[in-house]
């Protein structure tokens, strides 16, 4: 029994979105990488909501797009709609969110990973990873392959010990009825990585003929299809609209009447689920008076009649979740092709990870996606990058690349999830980043093509297109601080007709587009000398230099967030020997290792007083050192 | 309970020696007490014994640093602590009292709460914006932010109150030489301490006392008589005392009604003018000569008094008290800031609060308001320790409904 397979430098077990970023990163950066899944027909699956984006995970999409990733470009290659969110809440949370065509999103990712250099795909179930000396070894198929690889990235999402419910039936399965992992979690086991169970959910897919539309309200994408893709050009696609519905008292009936039909009411389900995920059992539940649920229809690709029902996630049995379905205006006939269901599975306890991603106890093994109890496919992605990267950083004997709170919503969501260990399943939200004027989906290029050069995932020529953008706007900015516009009739007049004050003094055109009433686009009559520029341009000139106050304040946040970042805790230290610390906080630092005091400070049951504690022993410590 | 015998030979005192096991102790470390019959004596007596057998002196406030390093309190409260050993009056104490139950923490988090709830209204329509979710409108944002400001402010005046409790009142006591200050000073303390004489200038120094009326204290300072100056040391005396009168919270101005006004009483009056002031007519006792409608004009409140016959000290007591509402100071119920730290922090909340009600006017987008607001409970959370993304994100889930 078993073969030996070959050697490989880093192995990537699960195609999802964390698995396609990370080996496709570690492929095009050189690294002999392999990349496993259970079905290959699952590859950048998306067994939940068919879409990509939205508020704060658009960002995200955009980071890795900065970095050299291939969410952005394989999403514009494969979306049927399009819409910018939040377009009237503020320049640092507009969002770009798509409808994704699934399948074809699917085969388009598929085809990117058979066609990379260096990359190695395979339909193999990982059963067993072995470790020597705490240093990983190599990995092993349910066949008995034996490839030997120096670093292991494991992405393999809700598949581990995956088990569905829907009412009273239960059945070992991956999401979308794939077969479970069930061996690979003792194997985490064994190792000593501590596992927690966590649970999700999906609503029903239903045939669209069996839906009436009419009694529904459409809803269209934009008019201008923007990329994701920093390296893509305006989209032109033929958009499909979504349709939007709501429950009502019968459906919340159903509902009440059948709770004890629902497994996680009726005590069978363990694992925790998201607050933010709620089924619609919870949320009548919860939300007792609300006398109406949303409810969203999107369709889930081009060619197919499936339609993904946003807002009915639900674990009731079956029967019930078609009578309750079909009391929504628009679907009194509905046809399900697929039920709704729960889903529970194995994840780890993301504290047990340094901030590159790599295990701590573990030398070469990293883990990214829903295993580190994250959820959503953008934020999968954003951990499969930085996880490829830093195993390759590893593999050539160079520092992590560690993203901070400050330079990328990345780094929020990595930094939450070693810090914090999480209690439910982990999703990006705006409100969790401190510094959001800076962290905005227009800028992510400007804040992350320079590290993604540095990488080596960002080519010369995509390298030399952002100098040239940057300097653009760098030229474009000045020009507004340094033109003067007079005050004579013809300006001012214009001035007025835009609704603000004429001026009477000389103004700079900076100033102007800095009141409430102008825009960049609305200062064009009066400003003859400008310069022909891509919208992409002009619209990040306009939000620095009419939010440029707020922006600073920011930035100096940012200024002191780094003192105390880059006040690094030595490794070794042992905070038992802190006497000043509170046990909770002795046993919580000790147990998460912080790199930094900054870090520290965010650990939960570490106060401000034991921050201060932390500070004057560090000093204590630096001085005996020098000593 | 052991005797004190060693090395002296011969007993120094019998006392009684408590000790306070670790971790039960206010340090948590190991600790003993040592309660003598007390006079200097015998104290210093023991403190010497004390330190011959290998005892250190402490640090000022070492007890609470180590309690404070050793994780048993907090900074907040640490700094209550502080305050309560550097109470001089007892409704001091008491308020440092209530800020290490945590009063002062309870208050800030009900303010924190307020904007929590603001901010998660807003960021749930950020967060979700495809939900049904109303949109935050700006006057809702304005009434929460007016309610914040006030609060704020009630808990920034209350700093004043604190400033009061802790360093009293500082009352000045100006007038022309000879006119009766040091012996309205004397009066006041009821003790000859000022030297008094008929001899004009020879009060060339200020001196201070400390009094309380109904637990507030006053910090009474005599100036020297403001004149034109002849010496040198005179002159320094003087300088100093405009720069005592400046710095003063209340100004007791004198006059002596047997005698006509001067030129050196008009200045004092012109000073007076801006100032926190009260007049006082000495000498009643005498033949008036004194004209009042220059004195009347200048629109202070005007006590007349006899320092010689102590007439008018209870109307002038009472007229302090009236000045800085001292009997309105009610320290049962009522939250009082008195921590310099936690004043500049309420006091950079209330600048955020300004800055996010001028964007609200300026009509500028939610997200800039919004990171303004979370300035405003981060600068508060200081105080009570706490972050405030969690409690934003905790806020959305427990209100709203989201979700697939």
């Amino acid at each position: 029994m078993g073969y030996k397979a070959g050697k490989y430098d880093i192995a990537v077990i699960g195609a999802g979105h964390a698995g396609c970023e990370a080996a496709l990163a570690c492929a095009r950066l050189g690294m002999k990488t392999l990349i496993f899944s259970i079905s290959l027909e699952c590859v950048a699956n998306m067994p939940c909501n068919p879409h990509i984006g939205g508020s704060s995970k658009g960002h995200l999409v955009r980071e890795i797009d900065s970095l050299g990733g291939e969410m952005g470009k394989n999403i514009d290659k494969t979306l049927i709609q399009l819409r910018m969110l939040n377009t009237s809440k503020g320049p640092a949370v507009h969002a770009l969110r798509a409808q994704a065509d699934r399948k074809k999103y699917q085969a388009e990712m598929k085809h990117t990973l058979e066609k990379q250099e260096n990359l190695y795909l395979k339909q193999a179930e990982i059963v067993d990873i072995k470790v020597e000396a705490d240093k990983v070894k190599s990995v092993v198929t349910n066949l008995g392959a034996e490839y030997d690889v120096d670093c292991v990235i494991i992405a393999t999402g809700t598949y581990l010990k995956g088990k569905i419910f829907i009412g009273e039936n239960s059945f070992e399965s991956g999401p979308d009825g794939v077969f479970a992992a069930n061996q690979l979690s003792e194997c985490l086991k064994k190792l000593g990585i501590e596992i927690q169970r966590f649970k999700t959910g999906t609503p029903a897919r239903i045939n669209k003929k069996s839906i009436d539309f009419s009694k529904m309200e459409i809803q269209e994408g934009d008019a201008e299809v923007l990329p994701f893709s920093f390296e893509d050009d305006l989209l032109h696609v033929e958009q499909i609209p979504c349709w939007l519905t709501y429950t009502n008292e019968k459906t919340h009936e159903i509902i009440r009447q059948n709770l004890h039909r629902s497994p996680l009411y009726a005590g069978m389900i363990e694992g925790t689920g998201p607050r933010y995920c709620p089924s619609i059992e919870d949320k009548v539940v919860r939300f007792a008076d609300k006398e109406r649920h949303q409810i969203f229809v999107e369709p889930v690709g081009k060619d197919t009649n499936e339609m993904y029902i946003q807002g009915m996630s639900s674990s009731l049995p079956e029967d019930v979740q078609i009578a309750m379905y079909r009391t929504l205006p628009g679907l009194e006939n509905a046809e399900f092709t697929r039920p709704a269901y729960a889903i529970e599975y194995d994840s780890i306890e993301p504290s047990q990870l340094k901030s590159s991603l790599e295990l701590k106890k573990i030398s070469g093994m990293f883990f990214a996606g829903q295993i580190n109890g994250t959820s959503g496919y953008e934020e999968a992605a954003a951990q499969g990058i930085m996880a490829g990267i830093n195993a390759v950083q590893k593999l050539k004997g160079n520092n992590p690349i560690v993203l901070d709170r400050s330079q990328a919503y990345i780094g929020v969501l990595i930094d939450d999830i070693v810090t914090k260990s999480t209690a439910e399943p982990y999703r990006m939200m705006t409100s969790r980043a401190e510094y959001r004027l800076l962290l905005r989906q227009d800028n992510a290029d400007l804040r992350l093509t320079e590290i993604g050069h540095a990488v080596g995932l960002i080519s010369e020529e995509r390298y030399a297109r952002f100098l040239e953008k940057k300097a653009q706007i760098e030229r474009e900015v000045e020009r507004l601080k340094t033109t003067n516009i007079k005050p004579n009739k013809e300006n001012n007049a214009i001035l007025e007709k835009c609704g603000t004050t004429p001026i009477s003094f000389g103004t700079k055109l900076a100033d102007l587009l800095k009141r409430t009433e102008l825009t960049y686009t609305k200062l064009k009559k009066i400003d003859s000398e400008r310069p022909v520029l891509e919208r992409q341009v002009w619209e990040e000139v306009e939000i620095m230099v009419k939010y440029e106050g707020y922006i600073e304040l920011q930035k100096k946040q940012v200024e002191s967030f780094k003192k105390m970042e880059e006040k690094i805790l030595p490794e070794e230290l042992d905070y038992e020997e802190i006497k000043g610390l509170r046990l909770e906080a002795r046993q919580k630092l000790n147990k998460f290792k912080p790199y930094s005091i900054g870090q520290a400070s965010r650990i939960s049951g570490v106060s401000p007083a034991d921050v201060s504690v932390l500070l004057i022993y560090l000093e204590q410590y630096r001085r005996n050192k020098r000593k | 309970m052991e005797k004190l015998w060693i090395t002296y030979g011969n007993i120094v005192d019998e006392a009684l020696v408590s000790y306070f096991l670790a971790p039960k102790s206010y340090t948590t470390e190991n600790m003993c007490e040592i309660n003598s019959h007390g006079g200097m004596a015998v104290m210093n007596q023991i403190l010497e014994l004390c330190l011959k057998n290998g005892a250190m002196m402490a640090e000022p406030g070492e007890f609470t640093k180590r309690a404070f390093l050793n994780g048993r309190i907090d900074l907040s409260q640490a700094e209550a602590v502080v305050d309560i050993l550097n109470a001089k009056t007892e409704k001091e104490s008491k308020v440092a009292v209530q800020q290490l139950e945590g009063n002062l923490s309870e208050k800030i988090k009900q303010i924190r709460q307020e904007i929590i709830s603001l901010l998660a209204d807003i960021e749930v329509t950020i967060d979700y914006p495809e939900y049904d979710v109303e949109d935050v409108t700006e006057s809702k944002i304005s009434h929460v932010l007016e309610k914040i400001d006030i609060l704020l402010d009630q808990l920034e005046k209350s700093f004043l109150n604190g400033k009061i409790l802790k360093e009293g009142v500082k009352v000045a006591i100006v007038g022309k030489p000879n006119v009766g200050k040091s012996s309205l000073l004397n009066l006041i303390l009821n003790e000859e301490r000022a030297i008094v004489t008929d001899i004009e200038g020879t009060t060339r120094d200020s001196i201070e006392e400390l009094i309380q009326i109904d637990g507030i204290p006053l910090k009474i300072i005599d100036t020297a008589g403001i004149r034109k100056a002849e010496d040198t040391v005179e002159k320094i005396g003087v300088e100093k005392s405009l720069k005592i009168l400046e710095e003063s919270d209340v100004v007791l101005a004198i006059f002596d009604v047997s005698k006509e006004l001067e030129k050196e009483d008009r200045d004092i009056l012109k000073f007076v003018e801006q100032k926190n002031a009260i007049i006082l007519l000495n000498k009643i006792d005498l033949e008036k000569q004194l004209s009042l409608t220059e004195i009347r004009n200048c629109g202070k409140k005007i006590i007349e008094i006899s320092i010689k016959n102590k007439k008018g000290v209870e109307e002038l007591y009472e007229a302090i008290s009236a000045q800085f509402k001292l009997n309105e100071i009610a320290i049962d119920g009522e939250l009082i800031v008195t921590n310099n730290r936690h004043k500049s922090l309420i006091m950079r909340s209330e600048e955020y609060l300004k800055k996010a009600q001028e964007i609200v006017e300026k009509k500028l987008p939610i997200d800039i308001i919004s990171s303004y607001l979370k300035e405003i409970v981060d600068e508060l959370g200081k105080i009570t320790g706490e972050s405030v993304t969690e409690d934003v994100i905790n806020e959305i889930f427990a209100k709203f409904c989201l979700g697939k």
